[in-house]
């Protein structure tokens, strides 16, 4: 295995194009190291992008902020200007692992590690993030739901970087949410996690609504129907029990050691429900 | 030697100096700075690295391995396989033994995900995993079994065709041995309750959870003669158990027991230690082995799980007529769960006159059980106090009250047979009825359960040295290492018992060829047996400075008497002499008759029980099964407190250990019989955010078994957590809660099965 | 294999070291430094046994390879003392019991010492929180908890009067 920490982005592109063998990305390691030392994974060549000055940083664009693919969780936090507008990305970030574990992992790590139970994805996709991937053809602009491709897998082509995460300006009267279930308060890997934006009129009735479910299928879920059993709403106690049936009915998830089928899609939209009530404390300000 | 009737073995009231104080650690300094070397802490010139191949199926028979490739690779020093390990003439005869060899290294057959197959010793860590991956092992995958029921049914896949309690009416079976006991007539005790409660229940298995991994570092010489350095509960165990199995002399390997980063029981056997020492003997290098987290959860010993039944009958007025257990514990791929020890201490907080326990010990497809922190007796008391509380409730009777009318008392004879000495389980309950916890209000979905415990306590060999230094101060050795801060009682009964101060005293834990043979650190044993022999050895100190005292002085021995930390003139025709200290003495000591020692080699017996009750607050989330528990209090009876800070460390660390197993933690097995769940991230352990501060009340009635009063204190600790829990849960969440662990999964479906049951009857 | 030459400081000490590029922080301090003072509990970054700062934030060395440390600021147990004079985090884990083992005081000295410098007066649950990522079999986390309230208490105090 190779170890290189390129300054530039256009060499760590050219790097990892021209590899012949595995070529891996290092952003904060969290995930990446732990896939090498158990064996399953054999990379000859990792690529460090901590020392690529443009991907460590936080910058306002267009009413939002750029997120580079190597700011660790614990700079969220620290943002002021990020943690007032999207809080629940920011939360759903600091939730990835311990505190030691946050001074590492990062949202293009935690997207690009293509789990479905990933924390930071759900608040992500449902603040309407995108991914700016550049590679040996340019950079390309895609949401960031479409980067996984299913569990361990991505859509990106060879010698293609996730470079930046781009969190838009946030609607007037919009607020987002996130909340996951496990069975610890904290180490533990979701067992369903749901994150929520809602933005409203001036009357307070929801007028949009994006609900984003993880852990309950390959991929993050992005419930629509769930969405709409909230738009032309005030939230109200009808609303979200149709809420949490929609949450339930867009569940797809499987048995395994972290919960059963049938506790995931109950627990969905009980989680939902919770979730929501906060994006809506959030967007009445 | 005359004076030895001056010192009493058994208790005797007396005030304290230091023990009962809470001093410094001797070793503590070392532990907060880094310092402190553990297992894999040590390294010896031109040491090799070695990593185990294991067995990635549940159940295989093993046609073949291929070493060649491992062999030629560079950097590979040396290989070992099943035919590394020829059966001696002592394994022969033991059956014990022969599991053990077993177990360290597979035969004919894999018996478990995770059973060592194959080890190498390279010149690095990374050359030693590669070379793992050239052996080439072919296996002929065999049906598996991982339940205990599924394993006691009669088409169940059999792991030993030359094992089988006779169940299987000649055949081999899983089913290893039955124990019982008890005494009464049941059936009658039953026929005169008024009210009977009987029940059955499940218990995950769970891993002791020690954060330090395994390792250990051998150095065997071309002369067959070498060392090892490890971390564990008994080196005096390793030395003897490696030995005999790759066929050394006892006395051909000294072992040294590193800093113990936690035990809890687990480290009561070996793994790695005789392959270690197999690989350096044929390297002829010394050879590390250092297990990862995923080997410490596949191939170590985790506890038993268990299924229970549970019936007890009582009159209307809480009187206990009569208690029947069946008992059905497996221990992995061979024989000996701890079942026998589930029975004993099923009832043994009940003073009963009709009672009954039946065991059965199962082998199934999975690590061999290793000892945990009171083997047995948690799961069966989990079951035995959720039926307590149940027909307490049932009697509309208070379920302290409950326990109270029916509790062992002093002298009262034990549901497993022996008459109990002096104990403490109803000071306890009154403790625990008295508490501020007992008596606040709870919150909404919220529950309060209580339970007690017990454990046996153990005395067993052990052998101290306490040697005097010419400056006055004294070196004490022992041979149980020290796994929660044994050694700052150790110093505190030294100096108590010498009249010198706790920092004059410096503990440490000799080798196998310093001392005499000690067992484990295990069954509560060090503070209670070598704490004994410690005060034992100090007596003799102060003997023989009472000896080197009327030399000075030209008197009989008999004219002088230890008192206030110095030797003084005693009787009429002693004559006037001042004083002479410790110190005093041990300066002299080169012109007086050489150095100053004293000894002190027993199989300590009178480890007086302790019993304990727990009272924990959980409030259940009822829309996702989630348990929290929002407050926990511990009252149980330590004898004497030596160093009341460890004595509430242990009561809270074994509550926390009992809370984890209660809520989340469990072997989670593939249908494939492997292991799913063999990391910290998915094994889990509590963390620090899940708990609530652990309260604590220490109930000293002495045991007058020691000088002191002291009783073991590390092991009662877990045994009511789980039947505390469950009680508290089965009351908040208005079901009784019957699986352990009570896992946010397990819990919905419950509350939702007793919704819909409850609308069904409506 | 081609190793990797780096440049770090290591509690204050420029330290130069060639290692393995798979290898990680971890493995170089223990195996290639003599620093064995951080610990390995499970190397996948669920146990903070192994925890030290790098750049003033507390990692896992376990989930860091030795390669990444170039030209970084490290800090580990080996240097919480100066010279004889304990930390006051290590004097109230020993005042207060705080250890049994020891196995898990390394890394939770480490990561108290950086909440204390960021958090001067953390509430309990903030502690509980802080320290999720530590996992102590021992104690139950009781008296680790008493012990950094205490040290906080006492740092303040100390602060205070300076």
């Amino acid at each position: 295995m190779r170890y290189e920490a390129p300054t530039t982005l256009d060499d760590a592109v050219g790097l990892l194009a021209a590899e012949q063998g595995v070529a891996k990305v290092l952003a904060g390691g969290t995930d990446l190291l732990v896939a090498i030392r158990s064996g399953r994974l054999e990379p000859d060549l990792v690529v460090d992008l901590k020392r690529i000055e443009e991907m460590t940083t936080v910058t306002p664009e267009d009413g939002g902020f750029r997120v580079g693919a190597a700011v660790p969780s614990v700079r969220l936090g620290q943002h002021e200007g990020l943690v007032a507008m999207w809080p629940g990305v920011v939360e759903a970030a600091g939730l990835i692992g311990s505190t030691q574990v946050q001074s590492r992992a990062t949202l293009a790590g935690n997207l690009c590690n293509a789990s479905p139970a990933a924390d930071s994805v759900p608040a992500m996709v449902a603040a309407g993030a995108k991914a700016s991937i550049v590679g040996p053809n340019g950079r390309r602009d895609v949401p960031v739901e479409d980067v996984p491709a299913g569990p361990g897998k991505l859509s990106l082509e060879k010698g293609e970087i996730v470079a930046s995460i781009l969190l838009p300006g946030k609607p007037e009267r919009t607020g987002d949410a996130y909340l996951r279930f496990i069975p610890r308060t904290e180490m533990d890997i979701a067992v369903v996690g749901v994150g929520a934006v809602v933005t409203l009129g001036t009357d307070g009735t929801i007028e949009a609504a994006r609900i984003v479910l993880g852990a309950v299928g390959p991929r993050v879920v992005v419930a629509d129907k769930a969405a709409q059993a909230l738009v032309g709403t005030k939230g109200d106690k009808a609303a979200m029990e149709a809420l949490s049936q929609a949450v339930s009915a867009a569940c797809t998830p499987i048995d395994d050691k972290r919960g059963t089928r049938e506790y995931r899609i109950q627990v969905a939209g009980t989680l939902a429900k919770r979730t929501v009530a906060i994006a809506l404390e959030r967007a009445k300000g | 030697m005359p004076l030895e009737t001056d010192f009493p073995q058994g208790y005797e009231k007396r005030d304290f100096r230091v023990v009962g104080k809470r001093p410094v650690r001797p070793d503590g300094i070392d532990k907060v700075t880094g310092r402190a070397r553990f297992g894999a802490d040590t390294v010896a010139p031109g040491m090799l690295h070695g990593a185990i191949l294991r067995s990635p199926h549940a159940h295989a028979r093993i046609k073949s391995i291929d070493t060649a490739k491992a062999e030629a690779l560079e950097g590979v020093k040396a290989v070992v396989t099943r035919d590394d390990f020829p059966i001696h003439d002592a394994v022969k005869e033991d059956r014990g033994l022969l599991d053990i060899l077993v177990n360290c290294m597979a035969r004919e057959k894999a018996l478990y995900d995770g059973h060592a197959v194959a080890a190498v010793a390279a010149t690095d860590k990374i050359t030693a995993r590669k070379a793992l991956k050239l052996i080439e092992v072919e296996y002929e995958v065999l049906g598996h079994v991982i339940d205990e029921d599924l394993a006691m049914a009669p088409d169940a896949p059999i792991l030993h065709d030359d094992l089988g309690y006779d169940y299987g009416k000649g055949k081999p079976s899983n089913v290893a041995g039955r124990t019982e006991i008890g005494h009464g007539d049941v059936d009658a005790g039953f026929a005169a309750a008024d009210r009977v409660v009987e029940r059955s229940f499940k218990t995950g298995a769970a891993h002791q959870g020690y954060i330090e991994p395994h390792a250990c570092l051998a150095n065997i010489g071309a002369d067959g003669r070498g060392e090892l350095w490890c971390c564990t509960q008994g080196h005096f165990m390793v030395r003897d158990t490696v030995t005999q199995l790759l066929g050394m002399d006892v006395s051909n390997l000294r072992v040294t027991a590193s800093e113990i980063g936690g035990g809890f029981g687990g480290k009561t056997a070996v793994f790695i230690e005789p392959v270690a020492v197999a690989l350096s003997r044929k390297a002829g290098k010394p050879v590390k082995i250092v297990m990862d987290r995923h080997e410490v959860f596949r191939a170590t010993g985790p506890t038993a799980s268990a299924s229970l039944w549970v019936k007890v009958g009582a009159k209307a007025d809480g009187t206990i007529t009569a208690a029947d257990a069946l008992l059905k514990y497996q221990g992995g791929a061979f024989q000996g769960s701890p079942v026998d020890m589930g029975a004993m201490a099923a009832f043994a907080c009940y003073n009963l006159e009709n009672v009954r326990a039946v065991g059965y010990d199962i082998v199934t497809n999975r690590p061999k059980q290793a000892a945990y922190r009171a083997p047995g007796a948690p799961m069966a008391a989990f079951a035995v106090e959720s039926v307590m509380t149940e027909l307490a409730d049932a009697l509309g009777i208070d379920p302290i009250d409950f326990r109270l009318k029916n509790a062992a008392r002093d002298h009262s004879k034990s549901s497993y047979g022996p008459t109990y000495n002096e104990i403490g389980l109803v000071e306890t309950l009154e403790a625990a009825k008295a508490t501020e916890h007992y008596n606040s209000p709870l919150g909404p979905n919220q529950g309060r359960g209580v339970a007690c415990g017990f454990w046996f306590n153990f005395g067993g060999q052990t052998a101290v040295t306490l040697n005097v230094n010419l400056d006055g101060t004294a070196a004490l050795s022992v041979g149980t290492p020290d796994i929660g801060g044994s050694r700052a009682s150790m110093c505190a009964m030294a100096a108590e018992e010498l009249g010198i101060d706790y920092d004059d005293i410096y503990a440490i834990i000799g080798d196998t060829a310093s001392l005499g043979y000690n067992d484990v650190t295990d069954g509560s044993r060090a503070t209670f047996a070598s704490g004994l022999a410690t005060i034992q050895a100090a007596r003799q100190v102060k003997e023989r400075m009472c000896a080197r005292a009327a030399r000075i002085w030209g008197i009989p021995e008999d004219a002088v008497k230890w008192e206030g930390g110095a030797a003084v003139p005693s009787g009429p025709n002693a004559g006037d002499h001042a004083p002479l200290s410790f110190r005093d003495i041990a300066k002299m000591a080169g012109e007086t008759g050489g150095p100053i020692a004293g000894h002190h080699e027993i199989s300590a017996e009178g480890a007086g029980p302790s019993f304990a009750t727990h009272i924990v607050d959980a409030e259940i989330d009822r829309e996702t099964g989630r348990i929290d528990v929002k407050r926990y209090t511990v009252v149980q009876d330590a004898g004497k407190a030596v160093h009341p800070a460890y004595v509430e460390g242990q009561f809270q660390g074994g509550a926390v250990q009992g809370i984890g197993w209660a809520l989340n933690e469990e072997y989670i097995y593939s249908d494939k019989g492997v292991l799913e769940n063999a990391g910290f991230l998915d094994y889990r352990v509590p963390v620090a955010s899940d708990l609530p501060m652990i309260e604590t009340v220490i109930v000293e009635k002495p045991n007058p078994g020691h000088p002191y009063g002291v009783r073991g204190v590390g092991e009662t600790s877990i045994v009511p957590p789980m039947g505390a829990i469950a009680n508290a849960v089965s009351a908040a969440a208005k079901v009784r809660a019957t699986e352990i662990p009570m896992s946010p999964p397990r819990m919905l479906k419950l509350l939702r099965e007793n919704e819909s049951a409850a609308k069904a009857a409506e | 294999m081609t190793k990797t030459h780096v440049t770090t400081t290591i509690n204050g000490d420029t330290v130069e070291y060639l290692c393995d590029p798979q290898e990680t922080l971890l493995d170089v301090l223990r195996d290639r430094l003599g620093m064995t003072g951080s610990k390995e509990g499970c190397g996948t970054g669920d146990c903070g046994a192994c925890t030290v700062t790098v750049d003033g934030e507390i990692v896992c060395s376990c989930l860091m390879l030795g390669a990444e440390a170039e030209g970084r600021t490290i800090g580990t147990i080996e240097g919480m003392a100066e010279g004889e004079m304990l930390h006051p985090l290590q004097r109230k884990f020993l005042d207060h019991a705080a250890l049994q083992c020891g196995i898990c005081t390394p890394g939770i000295l480490v990561a108290a010492r950086t909440l204390l410098e960021r958090n001067p007066e953390p509430s309990e649950t903030e502690v509980r929180y802080w320290l999720a990522g530590n996992l102590c079999r021992c104690t139950g986390y009781d008296k680790i908890v008493r012990a950094v309230m205490d040290a906080a208490e006492e740092m303040r105090g100390r602060n205070h009067a300076a």
